[in-house]
């Protein structure tokens, strides 16, 4: 398996308030290829932990969360299923 | 709009009944200033040691130890900030665990402010803190106090007190419990050098907060000199509100066992049926060490405002962590530090008295809730 650093998909949930970016997270993971890996924009404190959370219960894979420029984080999640 | 089930103990509980008597009665016998000599005073002052002894004894503490605040929040600014002041030549360290309540958080903020040095120790995901971490920072060299809740006031999980006392005592630290969300309920944890509770948890008035300080324990008030309450509270007590808080605490210690297995046996019917009856939804926190009265849990892709104001329709007052409801835009930090879904929370805290009638109908409403909060969201 090679490492998947450069994101298939990018979903701008910059200024969406909880729980919207996950819901576009939810509906999007699967719209690129097993293993691939999905960035999530996102600026609201409360995707920060969500975001993992949620790979936690929908057993996919939290890759690490980069803090952006503007402010907010790319939250990468690998799809695992 | 029909009755409505009252499921936020952990904000407020309801005052209780033998409180309400108290209060009425000490408002006409107790008014007099308690440090006066003229027989009003005296009567006053009688009613405020008795009520002190009374609470002393529930608490495991002497009744010199304890002294009332204006409220709990109160007690834990005085108790933690006078610790710290009275142990500042032994250091100006602080301890305290990610999930205090945000009055001990505060308090160590202001320390900060002040020069101190604050130190947060982690919790697992189900909340409890990291006891050898905190084993750790209790050791370090100028650590003035450290500070452990008895219970999360938001997911309910308890915390290993007496252990983390043992730690403390080891290094001569004195160690801040955060008895709030336990008083009245369970049996104080031994090993506290410093203790603070409120009164309106457990069915006593507001404006009544609980400050003990154990015997020798380094201990001085930051503010202005003040001779009352053994000059670790400022200002004149509130007699009646301190006698009620008393009646209350002893009535509801007198019944804490069975109350508490009966509540705690519906929290666990909450806690198994939940998951059955809502999909995509986390129950958090300790599942056998904690409250007796609390359950938390948070549904994915639901907005925590609505599903609370969905269910306020259904006639059910809860409470929730996540951050579209609180009061600021940050989500609740006990969440945070947990590494749990910050949305979608619910948190269910029993009164006493609360009925398995009126938790079988909250579980009966609370997947249609969900399921229109979703499809509204777009989410099926």
């Amino acid at each position: 398996m090679t490492d998947v650093t450069q994101p298939a998909l990018t979903i701008d949930a910059l200024g969406k308030k909880c729980p919207i970016p996950i819901i576009m997270l939810a509906e999007q993971i699967n719209y690129v290829p097993l293993n691939a890996v999905v960035a999530v924009l996102a600026d609201d404190p409360a995707a920060y932990t969500d975001v993992p959370a949620w790979c936690r219960l929908k057993s996919h894979r939290h890759v690490g969360s980069y803090e952006l420029p503007g402010g907010g984080w790319a939250i990468h999640v690998r799809r695992n299923y | 709009m029909g009755h409505v089930a009252y499921f936020d103990a952990a904000s407020t509980e309801p005052l209780h009944p033998q409180a309400r008597e108290a209060l009425l009665t000490a408002i006409d016998a107790g008014w007099a200033d308690p440090a006066r000599l003229y027989n009003q005073a005296r009567r006053a002052h009688l009613l405020l040691e008795q009520a002190r002894a009374e609470v002393a004894e529930a608490l495991g503490a002497r009744p010199d130890e304890v002294s009332f605040a204006s409220s709990g929040t109160q007690a834990v600014h005085l108790g933690m900030l006078g610790t710290l002041h009275g142990r500042r030549r032994a250091g100006r360290h602080l301890v305290t665990s990610a999930v205090e309540h945000s009055s001990v958080l505060h308090a160590a903020q202001a320390h900060e402010r002040d020069g101190g040095t604050a130190e947060t120790v982690g919790v697992s995901l189900t909340g409890r803190v990291d006891l050898d971490a905190f084993r750790a920072a209790v050791a370090r060299e100028g650590t003035a106090l450290a500070c452990l809740q008895t219970a999360n006031h938001e997911v309910g999980t308890l915390q290993p007190v007496a252990e983390a006392a043992e730690a403390c005592r080891r290094h001569g630290v004195p160690l801040f419990v955060d008895a709030a969300q336990t008083a009245g309920r369970l049996p104080v944890p031994a090993g506290w050098s410093v203790l603070a509770a409120s009164a309106h948890k457990w069915g006593g008035p507001a404006g009544v907060g609980v400050l003990a300080v154990r015997k020798g324990t380094r201990f001085r008030s930051f503010l202005p000199e003040d001779e009352r309450e053994r000059r670790r509270v400022p200002g004149f007590e509130n007699v009646p509100a301190v006698v009620a808080a008393a009646a209350a605490l002893r009535a509801v210690t007198a019944e804490a066992e069975s109350e508490r297995a009966r509540l705690s046996a519906l929290v666990d019917r909450i806690r198994e049926t939940v998951p059955q009856v809502v999909p995509d939804v986390e129950v958090i926190g300790e599942p056998v060490e904690r409250a007796p009265h609390i359950v938390t849990f948070s549904c994915l892709y639901v907005d925590g405002e609505a599903l609370l104001t969905e269910l306020d329709r259904a006639g059910f007052a809860v409470s929730s962590g996540s951050s579209c409801t609180a009061s600021t835009l940050r989500p609740s930090h006990v969440l945070e530090a947990m590494g749990v879904l910050t949305h979608g929370n619910v948190r269910v805290s029993l009164p006493r008295g609360a009925s398995a009638a009126e938790v079988d109908r909250f579980l009966a409403v609370l997947p249609d809730a969900v399921r229109r909060i979703r499809q509204d969201a777009g989410v099926a």
